[in-house]
């Protein structure tokens, strides 16, 4: 890619995510975006980040977890504990937050990931719901089944949460994405694409599934990791089954490879989701409806593995003005 | 020196009736996990909703004896009617849900199924005249017969037996008759199997059946052994059994059976002599120190990818 | 040479062979695939294995590129560097680095994925990177993907096929994807070449390209290759020699005119619709 074009995408992406991490909270802290809606646009900012979480082992490395809020829930508590017991500062307790998690995926993983693909799906499973047990049962770290409360600044303020939260998601899709497309990437696709066919062709489809396994643990628990201060309250039922499924929706309505998909979706679904309270129950089972419906008639979801690209959409712009490149 | 003996009796006296225990609950686990694994065999999919038709099973019981009241000739009938009714709803989701996405990846499989299992979760939930509430089950008078220091319940006596002539059955149907025989040929080979004359297509709905038809006694009689029931009973239990599927060797019969009697007499054991908040965490524990240790399980064969 | 049975991970001596099979067998749940299967291959060779359906060919293939680990018996490899490794034990992307590629019977490509992705995959163990110029997007990360993508469209150009770059995989015609699957093995830079079925569903025409193509890359290309394949056109055209397998064991090798008036050969494929005349 030629020097030109890749300062003309630099600057163009740089400047679009620091208007989405910068003009809304400016919006909110003047007040013309009032609290409530902040508060579920922030949210979905956390969800679209499990979300990714999901799609990074499901959509791209093509092994199903249904742990993911399992090591969200890691992440949210050993964040307050860093912070709260270890007195780190909140930025570190974050990161150690996610680096905990990260290490349990590497320890679930490896006797996991040899095997064939539905094993990760079960054990990943009992986690979420072991974790649950012990979170409920350590009453001396986690408070037990009546949660734990973490007071913070962005608990308190609207418009800081936003930028921190948002700028988290933003550097995650940045690094992500920089990672996908590369040599690295594309021996991840190659696992998701036919295992044996990679494996003859030199990669180690196992040291790639614990990649994107370890990764995806990562990101969720950083996404946990700033839930529990931006919430302020953290309770065992945050690492269930129920909750990965959640997030499992959002990724397979945005389509199963796609990270602008997942974040789509989980801003689009995390919005209704305040719409569709008056459905109370039936919503329980209005989601799997839709999932098996997508799975029958559109099991691409959304965008399929396409992402929406600024970028791709700048080169379409730019072409037009040089008719003669048709 | 007393004491120290009598502890050694007190300890061997907690094993042995945890062992009764056990097998009592081993027998429910093994029904489902039956299931479980006919169904891995022959289509390999995790069928995530077939703990919930555990559930079906025991509500369609709780109807008829709530009407009836407990009686044998009400319980007969229960088992009768949910075994019916939930061979027809495993059989429905086997052809609008699991067929049309049999030549899709995996992962498809898997999700829809899970979809499946919210389904009847939640679709029980919101039903009038189920709801999300727990039920009270109707059950007999329970009546503790001692031996010595052990004792059984007439309760614990029912759910072996039937759960022993219910495998008896299962053995005899996929040993002595032809539609046993091409279940096995079409779990060993699908494409063989249809070339053979088999129709593939409804030797996989009759194994759906018939995993849906254990499943529905060992809903009706998990309740009776534990009375309460609520839309969300048949997660657990079915992800215990679907864990001894895996111990025993998943797509092995034999292996069912074995993996949930072992994961029954565990879990009891934790109960006696640890703690029984720890009994669930004590079979994902056994599914990775299997994966861990032989992940094709105690009677599994490696299976090999045809390259 | 003595040798224990069922010792399949014994060492390998130092060899000027490039690979040796000696004596492999190996049994799926008391059915004897392939038995006491030995050979030997010189660099540069192009070596045919034949035989009807069913003989075992593919299960070869499979235990000497590790896709199954034979039950009996050694196989050994010698690298690039001249060094030996046991071929037991070792993972197909240990044997790709060590210079053993493949292809399958039912082309396996990566289907979404594009042509230039597919062989860029291939040449990942020739990265100069590490992830952190990856992350941070460094000059090195650049340059060496340049390189690499240069490298692999360089390739494409050598089998025609780079005008499809940017395709899918799965949407290049049957016969491209045959050569794409090729391609992807070639730029693993292997010392051994095996190709399964190659021909596999082509017309005369496209299998004379074939014969061509497998032509230039021996010319082009410093590789041994073991070939499996039921046209005999091609068998009898390229090959320098034939092993034949039948019920899993060799009843013949040898030059291709040896094997054509071969009684034992001849009676193993009657019934088979192959036409053993050139």
């Amino acid at each position: 890619m030629n020097p030109k074009i890749r300062l003309r995408n630099f600057i163009l992406l740089g400047s679009i995510s620091v208007l989405f991490v910068v003009l809304p909270a400016v919006l909110i802290s003047v007040g013309v975006i009032d609290g409530y809606t902040a508060q579920i646009f922030t949210l979905a900012g956390i969800n679209a980040i499990m979300a990714i979480s999901v799609n990074i082992i499901s959509g791209i490395t093509g092994q199903l977890s249904l742990g993911q809020a399992g090591f969200m829930a890691v992440g949210a508590y050993s964040c307050i504990w860093f912070s709260q017991v270890a007195l780190m500062p909140l930025p570190v307790a974050v990161i150690a937050g996610g680096l905990l998690a990260a290490f349990i995926g590497f320890l679930i993983g490896f006797p996991t990931l040899k095997l064939s693909g539905d094993y990760l799906a079960i054990v990943t499973l009992g986690f979420g719901e072991i974790l649950r047990v012990i979170f409920v049962n350590l009453k001396g770290i986690t408070g037990g089944a009546n949660g734990k409360r973490f007071t913070t600044i962005l608990a308190a303020r609207a418009d800081i949460a936003w930028v921190v939260i948002i700028g988290i998601l933003v550097m995650v899709v940045i690094l992500l994405q920089n990672f996908l497309r590369s040599t690295y990437g594309r021996a991840i696709f190659s696992v998701r694409e036919d295992e044996i066919a990679a494996n003859s062709n030199g990669i180690s489809v196992f040291r790639y599934k614990m990649t994107g396994f370890v990764i995806a643990a990562f990101v969720a628990g950083i996404g946990g990791a700033i839930y529990a201060p931006f919430i302020g309250f953290v309770k065992p039922d945050l690492s269930s089954f129920n909750r990965s499924v959640d997030y499992l929706i959002y990724v397979v309505l945005g389509g199963m490879g796609s990270i602008t998909g997942s974040i789509l979706a989980a801003f689009i679904l995390t919005y209704l989701q305040e719409f569709l309270r008056f459905l109370q129950e039936y919503r329980l089972l209005f989601y799997p409806v839709i999932l098996i419906l997508v799975m029958l008639f559109r099991p691409q979801g959304l965008l399929g593995m396409k992402e929406l690209s600024f970028t791709g959409l700048m080169d379409k712009l730019t072409a037009k003005r040089k008719p003669e490149n048709g | 020196m007393d004491r120290y003996r009598s502890s050694i009796v007190d300890t061997l006296v907690i094993f042995i009736q945890q062992l009764i225990n056990g097998l009592s609950l081993g027998s429910i686990y093994a029904l489902i996990a039956l299931g479980y694994t006919m169904v891995y065999g022959i289509v390999m999919l995790i069928n995530f909703a077939h703990g919930d038709v555990l559930m079906v099973g025991a509500y369609t019981g709780f109807y008829i004896l709530y009407a009836l009241g407990p009686s044998p000739l009400a319980l007969a009938l229960a088992f009768l009617a949910s075994m019916i009714l939930c061979a027809v709803v495993g059989m429905t989701i086997e052809r609008l849900a699991y067929r049309p996405l049999r030549s899709a990846p995996r992962l498809n499989s898997l999700i829809t199924a899970i979809a499946v299992s919210l389904i009847l979760q939640n679709g029980a939930r919101v039903l009038p005249f189920v709801g999300p509430n727990p039920r009270q089950y109707p059950t007999m008078q329970t009546v503790n017969i001692s031996v010595g220091p052990f004792s059984i319940s007439n309760i614990q006596i029912v759910v072996l037996l039937v759960s022993v002539i219910l495998m008896l059955i299962l053995n005899y149907i996929i040993t002595w008759t032809r539609t046993g025989k091409a279940m096995r040929a079409v779990s060993f080979d699908f494409k063989a199997a249809s070339l053979m004359g088999i129709s593939s297509n409804r030797i996989i709905a009759f194994t759906f059946a018939l995993g849906s038809v254990l499943a529905a006694a060992g809903g009706i009689l998990f309740a009776t052994a534990y009375p309460q029931i609520d839309p969300t009973m048949g997660a657990m239990p079915g992800l215990k059994a679907f864990v001894a599927a895996v111990l025993g060797g998943i797509g092995s019969i034999p292996g069912a059976m074995l993996g949930g009697y072992i994961l029954g007499v565990a879990e009891t054991m934790t109960k006696g002599f640890i703690s029984s908040q720890y009994a669930d965490a004590i079979s994902f524990s056994i599914l990775i120190i299997i994966l861990l240790v032989k992940p094709t399980g105690i009677m599994g064969q490696k299976v090999r990818v045809k390259v | 040479m003595a040798k224990s049975r069922k010792d399949a991970s014994k060492g390998c001596r130092i060899s000027d062979v490039l690979l040796t099979a000696e004596d492999i067998s190996i049994v799926f749940g008391g059915l004897r695939a392939v038995s006491n299967f030995s050979c030997e291959l010189k660099q540069g060779e192009l070596v045919g294995l034949i035989g009807p359906n069913g003989a075992g060919k593919t299960t070869v293939f499979n235990m000497l590129s590790g896709v199954y680990t034979p039950t009996e018996g050694t196989i050994c490899i010698t690298d690039a560097h001249g060094r030996t490794h046991n071929v037991h034990r070792k993972k197909p992307f240990q044997l790709s680095k060590i210079g053993i590629a493949r292809t399958f019977q039912n082309i396996r490509l990566f289907g979404s994925l594009s042509v230039l992705d597919n062989v860029l995959i291939a040449m990942h163990s020739q990265r100069g990177v590490n992830p952190f110029d990856v992350l941070f997007r460094t000059g090195r990360f650049y340059r060496d993907e340049e390189r690499l993508r240069s490298k692999a469209m360089e390739m494409l150009a050598l089998f025609r096929i780079d005008a499809k770059a940017g395709e899918l995989a799965r949407n290049l015609p049957y016969g491209e994807q045959r050569k794409l699957e090729i391609v992807r093995a070639l730029a693993t830079n292997p010392l051994l070449l095996l190709l399964d079925e190659p021909a596999a569903g082509m017309n005369p025409q496209e299998t004379s390209e074939l014969m061509e193509l497998i032509g230039f890359i021996r010319k082009n290309f410093n590789l041994t290759i073991l070939l499996i394949e039921h046209d005999m056109k091609l068998v009898m055209g390229i090959c320098e020699r034939l092993i034949v397998l039948d019920y899993g064991r060799v009843i013949a090798a040898g030059p291709p005119q040896e094997i054509r008036d071969n009684p034992a050969v001849i009676k193993a494929y009657l019934g088979e619709e192959a036409m053993i005349d050139a």
